[in-house]
């Protein structure tokens, strides 16, 4: 799918960085992940092998762009921008944390990195970043919206009544459907009649297009181009990528209940890290000692991420009544 | 009773989740009309070597789908609005469906659906078409799931004519309140809160022969004399051990497990307040316009001169249910609160 002339094109400063960033985001989440076992995390989402799909979006994206998530949205989050410390800090419910220790692990939210939040309710930001993208359209500026959501909220009536909507006024919206081929334990043969996401997109007359999700050179390829239509003012552009989750689909919930090992190892087996290490080293953009070096560097981001939560205080117990409205002074 | 000859007494333990699944599968043998629908409700939806991979998300349906078959359990697509609004139809037209809207949160996925088809046609037909629905939700804070999972939302739908809801604390009445619901020809709502499916208050004796709870009528939890406290499902388990606290400190309260939120035993509220002269009211719900205020302007209106202390409301705070435990600890009226308001109103 993806052409080379345009992988050649990619500074190698921005290679690196979509390494180093799948990378930091799959350390967070195995940490995550220990913090449940551990008992201090009461269970998250995890995004392990998903990790390839925002970090190949968000590639193009400035601070000033949004990205609005689901329930499984710490890779968006950190391929976002989003400091790690707050986020763990905010996972085991601290002061310190993103969104004070109110939201969660399902809530995460920044601003100043134009995270406009993850989500608990399956299709519930669809509608929401499409108003991101007619706020940016009516104050003219160049703005773009990006929403993440999975296979199985691609069956919500918020999703087609979205992709109407940002059609018809030709918002910047990018809608990218995480396709890991399973909501909850249901699998995604089963609940998409038609058997493609990308291809609703048709019925609407707007661009849609399946890509390998494992693969971030390809998620970057189709997401340049999406975000540098949806920066024209030529509209929305709907994106499948096919994925994958490595574990359960919360807590301790044992895939293999309704999924194969076979299945499991047929896509682990294309793991987006193990295949971005492989073409820097291949094609000489780093070498194997250079890799470990940034693999280093994040696993001790994430060590002093834990610190940091670990350390941090809880909230303030008045703060049960705070924000709910504005403070005015 | 206690001779080593005499068989035991048969005493059959079971979980919320045990007698909420054995309520289900009864109701589904006795009326072939009875079809069980949601996400995950069996799991593994389609692929034969994982039939019934989940048995639903707290597991009240596990079972079914061997037992009943892919025609009368299905899973569905996540598309609250589409299948919620599938149940009013098939109960429009001779099924009785069982559907499950897995967080009452969700409700704002499909509200229309229920607050105006399934709640209003049987008034707008001029009685003219029955909707024997039955929408069960889990409900309640205590697991660190955040502000859209840890909602009651009790108020929101008995606000609305036409529904009936109620909100089991045990399971021997999650049993009883079940079958009545999916009996019912009006569409009901049956509120589980996850901390009682999560096994708090433990096991419990069951009876096997399937009954009924009458829906609209409240249960006296516990007798007493000097304090009447009132519980919502999770709620009534912290009334019941406030009880005992209370009696310890020398007070004899009086616990009433409301059960059905709407319609609500108004009697029975009233009796134990003419007796006990003193009301605490406790739920789990944002306090505003909620079920206890509504309780209190009942007691106010038809008991006042009885009263030797105004009405107490102990109740969620007004704001969203917070994720971080030290905070969400603060937003379920514990055992340990309604202990100091009903000291509050003895006293
Ligand atoms: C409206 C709504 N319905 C149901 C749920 C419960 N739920 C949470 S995640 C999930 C599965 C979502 O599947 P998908 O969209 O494919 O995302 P994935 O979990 O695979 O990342 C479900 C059913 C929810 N949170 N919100
Ligand atoms: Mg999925």
């Amino acid at each position: 799918m993806a052409t080379t002339t345009v992988r050649g094109t990619i500074a190698k400063q921005k290679l690196i960085w979509m390494y180093e960033t799948m990378v930091l985001i799959r350390r967070f989440e195995e940490q995550a992940r220990r913090e449940q076992d551990s008992g201090r995390l009461r269970g998250t989402h995890s995004a392990i092998g998903q990790e390839a799909v925002p970090v190949g979006i968000c590639a193009h994206l400035r601070d000033d762009d949004f990205v609005l998530g689901n329930h499984r949205s710490h890779h968006h989050c950190i391929a976002k921008g989003v400091d790690v410390n707050e986020m763990m800090a905010e996972l085991l419910g601290k002061v310190t944390g993103t969104n004070r220790g109110k939201g969660g692990t399902m809530h995460i939210a920044d601003m100043n990195k134009g995270m406009l939040g993850a989500n608990g309710v399956v299709g519930s930001n669809i509608p929401v970043a499409t108003g991101v993208g007619l706020s940016a359209r009516v104050r003219k500026t160049d703005q773009v919206s990006v929403v993440f959501f999975g296979d199985g909220a691609a069956q919500q009536g918020s999703l087609h009544e979205s992709l109407n909507l940002a059609a018809i006024w030709k918002l910047p919206v990018l809608f990218v459907c995480e396709n890991n081929r399973y909501a909850e334990s249901t699998p995604f043969e089963y609940s998409v009649a038609g058997g493609s996401v990308a291809n609703r997109a048709a019925g609407y007359g707007i661009p849609g297009v399946t890509v390998d999700g494992q693969s971030v050179l390809d998620m970057y390829e189709v997401g340049g181009e999406a975000v540098r239509r949806a920066r024209a003012g030529e509209g929305p552009t709907l994106i499948e990528a096919q994925t994958y989750r490595y574990f359960g689909h919360y807590g301790a919930d044992n895939p293999l209940g309704y999924r194969t090992k076979e299945e499991q190892e047929f896509y682990m087996a294309k793991d987006c890290i193990a295949r971005m290490r492989k073409h820097l080293v291949e094609n000489k953009f780093a070498t194997e000692a250079e890799l470990s070096g940034i693999d280093k560097k994040c696993t001790d981001a994430i060590v002093a991420a834990t610190k940091f939560g670990v350390d941090s205080p809880f909230p303030k117990l008045d703060e049960l009544t705070t924000d709910v409205y504005i403070k005015y002074p | 009773m206690t001779t080593a000859t005499k068989p035991q007494q048969a005493t059959r333990r079971l979980t919320y989740v045990q007698a909420m699944n054995e309520v289900l599968a009864q109701e589904m043998e006795r009326d072939p009309t009875v079809i069980v629908m949601g996400e995950d409700v069996a799991g593994g939806a389609g692929r034969k070597q994982f039939d019934e991979a989940w048995g639903g998300p707290f597991k009240l349906t596990q079972g079914l789908y061997k037992k009943f078959g892919p025609e009368r359990v299905r899973d569905t697509p996540i598309a609250e609005a589409g299948f919620i609004g599938a149940g009013v139809g098939a109960a429009a037209t001779g099924l009785r469906p069982v559907v499950d809207l897995m967080f009452v949160g969700f409700i704002g996925v499909c509200a229309d659906q229920i607050f105006n088809n399934a709640a209003k046609m049987h008034y707008m037909f001029g009685g003219k078409v029955k909707l024997p629905l039955t929408i069960f939700t889990a409900t309640g804070a205590g697991v660190g799931s955040a502000a859209q999972h840890s909602e009651t939302l009790y108020a929101l739908f008995a606000h609305i004519p036409g529904l009936k809801c109620v909100a089991p604390s045990n399971p021997y009445n999650a049993k009883g309140l079940m079958a009545a619901a999916i009996r019912d020809d009006d569409p009901v709502i049956v509120f589980n809160h996850k901390l009682l499916m999560g096994g708090v208050g433990g096991g419990q004796h069951v009876p096997k022969e399937p009954y009924t709870i009458p829906i609209g009528k409240a249960n006296v939890a516990r007798e007493g004399t000097d304090v009447t406290l009132v519980g919502i499902s999770y709620t009534t388990y912290n009334c019941l051990q406030a009880a005992d606290e209370l009696a310890r400190q020398g007070y004899s309260a009086e616990v009433i497990d409301l059960l059905s939120v709407s319609p609500m035993d108004d009697e029975a509220i009233l009796n134990s307040v003419r007796k006990t002269k003193k009301i605490v009211i406790v739920d789990e719900d944002y306090p505003r316009c909620s079920v206890a205020s509504d309780i209190s302007a009942l007691v106010a209106e038809e008991a006042f001169d009885v009263l030797d202390a105004p009405p107490k409301r102990l109740m969620a705070p007004h704001a969203s249910v917070p994720y971080s435990p030290v905070l969400e600890d603060l937003f379920i009226p514990s055992k340990e609160k309604i202990v100091e308001a009903a000291l509050g109103v003895l006293q």
